[in-house]
């Protein structure tokens, strides 16, 4: 394996807690890009605030640390000015859903050719165990001592309602199924969007009695299955497990957004145009 | 190649503040725009949305005014000249986006067409409330360039001037309109292509080893050359303070030595930053100071005043920031007293009071509730004083 | 040792010694050590990858064996 090739070796150890899935989500990514045939000198790779953020520090392509939440509107400047490269994100839940909601949302809809990894450990890790809009009812969080009265986002089916074509879920237990998602993401022409379940023991795993790594990726494999054996499923077992795969693919590369800004182009220079 | 719709043979149109915007940007060479409607800047955003695509360029509407500067950015990293525009209240959305540019050293243009505020204000009346938002209005220390066109004319050559400037300097540049220059009508002249000075971003040279290449090169210039993104450079760009490398390392002295440099990479080059004009004579007493459209009352004030023998002549800011400081200084020298009209409660003469430190004495005239300045306001201030 | 591959630990020195290899090794083979993995059993290893893929901090690898 290359894989060494995309990451900056000398930046390494990362700044990570032991048993953050964070790691591994980089792991499975950079083993999807090996397989892609992306050129690594055209790809950007773009991150918000918090733990995902420090994703971009690790990753050799160019990087754009970005501001909390813009990871994606600043990725849309970056397409839209070079529509040839490859544009990918890296947020997290609180950065990608609460903050970065909106452009999260907006970039769906637009079809805009992006690739974004979220990192769903349910919590704001990096300022000590707030709770995010992915943090489920009843948790405990540093601002929910008493537990959490919000309900939490079922994302895949957020960015579905907002035009999403590429909707996977994946989980930090199954690495060689996170790989399989990430490449699928990246070759899809369109917005695609890769919900990455991933292990926070200390800021969220101390505060809801979860234990450690392990235990942690013992509990994500027992509340999530394949998306075909969850779609055999009766409604009420639906709810109680989160379906993991490709979710949702839509191919047509015409409806991305870059793709038919050149038509306007076209448009704007045909005679008689305003 | 299409190019422009107004042809680049100097002729002239009737447009308005706004386009003369679009039309100064289009000649400084700016392929990109993205922004959000808000009045009275929108008919910036119609005007690129209709000729970018003419040159190939884009145009991106956004979600909202933060995602328009953020996308602004991220086009100026990918290589293109870009702007954005918006009013007061669209500003200060903006702000943290405009301090992670200065931050990078994203060279790109902000256009703040500025209505009275806070808040929603008045959103269709000229305000000059903006000037210590443009200079103080992000988190932390730092430079700013902001230009302020009286007319049109002049917004149009300030557009092009404030695009050579960011990318010069690797430096976010405002563009300080006011209400009534934004929807004023005026005859300009356009200058034919060959006239107007372009300025282009450093680059790394050709024989540059991307392995050996300092995003944030401590350069005898103090600015760094800018690889686009995606010509293999594989750089960092973080809102951290970061070394020459890029990356940050959170030490103290590394952020003290990016401090100095953002700060001295223009200070070492005001001669090329501080834009004015003035007409002051030798036995004139009094000097009104002025920027934006509170200028043109300022000047017809001096100029009829002068017609009935008052000693008094005017001096216009069109960089208003950074302040021309030893100019307003050396004018303080001059007369025994400056007079400062401004639309809004008095932003601008606490910095005219500091260079002065004394020497005149400063005077405001204020109106900030949407109204402009009437030049008897100013010439009745003048006759008191001589 | 059927497909001449086995686990080697690359970079002891990024080891934070979470135990999640330790929890996917088939044949048991790895132990959480004093500060950082430990192989207990080269001889068992199959090569299978699942420590490798899954471990966050890129501190082991898979690598042809010497012996064959």
């Amino acid at each position: 394996m290359e894989t060494e090739k995309y990451l900056r070796m000398d930046k390494l150890p990362h700044i990570w807690c032991p048993g953050c899935g964070h790691g591994t989500i980089l792991n499975s990514f950079i083993r999807a890009f090996t397989e892609s045939d992306l050129d690594q000198d055209k790809t950007v790779v773009i991150s918000g605030i918090g733990c995902s953020g420090r994703a971009t520090g690790y990753l050799n392509f160019d990087t754009l640390h970005t501001t909390h939440g813009r990871a994606i509107a600043f990725a849309t400047g970056v397409k839209m000015a070079n529509p040839n490269l490859n544009v990918i994100v890296m947020t997290g839940d609180g950065d990608g859903t609460a903050i970065g909601g909106n452009h999260l949302i907006h970039a769906a809809r637009r079809n805009i050719d992006l690739t974004v990894i979220l990192f769903n450990n349910q919590i704001y890790g990096m300022t000590g165990g707030q709770f995010s809009p992915m943090t489920p009812p009843s948790d405990m969080a540093t601002t929910a001592p008493y537990g959490n009265i919000d309900q939490n986002f079922d994302l895949a089916q957020l960015v579905e309602g907002a035009g999403g074509t590429f909707i996977a879920r994946g989980a930090t237990f199954d690495p060689r199924q996170l790989k399989r998602l990430y490449l699928a993401a990246l070759k899809h022409k369109g917005f695609s969007f890769v919900e990455s379940f991933s292990q926070c023991p200390v800021s969220y795993g101390r505060q809801n009695g979860s234990g450690d790594a392990v235990e942690m990726l013992k509990s994500q494999k027992k509340n999530t299955v394949d998306f075909k054996k969850w779609q055999q499923l009766s409604t009420e077992k639906k709810q109680l497990l989160y379906p993991l795969g490709i979710l949702k693919e839509v191919d047509s590369p015409e409806s991305e957004y870059t793709v038919r800004y050149k038509k306007i182009i076209a448009k704007a220079n045909q005679e008689g145009a305003l | 190649m299409k190019t422009k719709i107004f042809k680049p043979e100097k002729r002239a149109v009737l447009l308005q503040g706004d386009q003369a915007v679009v039309e100064g940007a289009l000649a400084a060479g700016v392929e990109f725009f993205a922004g959000y409607p808000i009045t009275p800047a929108s008919e910036i955003a119609e005007g690129f949305a209709r000729e970018l695509p003419k040159i190939g360029g884009k145009f991106l509407q956004m979600e909202d005014e933060i995602a328009g500067m953020a996308a602004v950015v991220g086009a100026s990293l990918a290589g293109k000249k870009s702007i954005t525009a918006t009013s007061g209240p669209g500003f200060a959305l903006k702000q943290e986006n405009l301090g992670f540019a200065t931050m990078v050293e994203a060279p790109l243009v902000v256009v703040n067409v500025q209505r009275v505020g806070p808040s929603t204000g008045l959103p269709t009346s000229p305000s000059q409330g903006d000037l210590m938002q443009t200079r103080w209005g992000r988190n932390g220390d730092q430079e700013i360039i902001a230009l302020a066109p009286a007319s049109v004319a002049e917004s149009y050559e300030l557009t092009i001037k404030a695009v050579n400037l960011s990318e010069k300097f690797r430096q976010p540049v405002v563009l300080l309109l006011d209400e009534v220059i934004g929807h004023l009508r005026e005859k300009i002249y356009l200058n034919d292509s060959e006239e107007i000075e372009i300025i282009n971003r450093k680059r790394p040279t050709a024989d540059q080893d991307p392995k050996s290449y300092l995003p944030y090169q401590q350069t005898d210039d103090l600015i760094p050359p800018m690889a686009d993104y995606g010509s293999g450079f594989k750089y960092h760009t973080s809102g951290l303070f970061h070394d020459q490398s890029g990356f940050p390392d959170g030490k103290k002295e590394t952020a003290k030595l990016m401090q100095d440099r953002l700060h001295n990479k223009l200070h070492n080059n005001l001669e090329q930053i501080i834009f004015y004009q003035k007409d002051i004579r030798n036995d004139d007493r009094v000097a009104v100071l002025s920027y934006g459209s509170t200028a043109r009352t300022a000047i017809s004030a001096v100029n009829t005043g002068r017609k009935d023998n008052l000693k008094a002549g005017w001096f216009k800011l069109q960089t208003v920031w950074p302040f021309a400081e030893r100019e307003v200084a050396k004018l303080a020298a001059q007369v025994e007293t400056i007079i400062v009209p401004e639309l809004n409660q008095g932003q601008l003469i606490r910095e005219v009071e500091r260079a002065v430190a004394g020497q005149a004495r400063v005077l405001g005239i204020n109106s900030y509730a949407g109204e402009l300045i009437k030049p008897e306001a100013i010439r009745d201030l003048m006759e008191e004083v001589l | 040792m059927a497909r001449g591959e086995r686990i080697e630990i690359e970079h002891p020195d990024w080891c934070k010694n979470c135990g999640i290899c330790v929890s996917v090794c088939p044949t048991d083979i790895l132990i959480k050590g004093k500060k950082i993995v430990e192989i207990f059993d080269l001889e068992k290893c199959i090569g299978c990858h699942n420590c490798e893929l899954i471990c966050p901090d890129f501190v082991l690898k898979v690598v042809a064996s010497d012996e064959d």
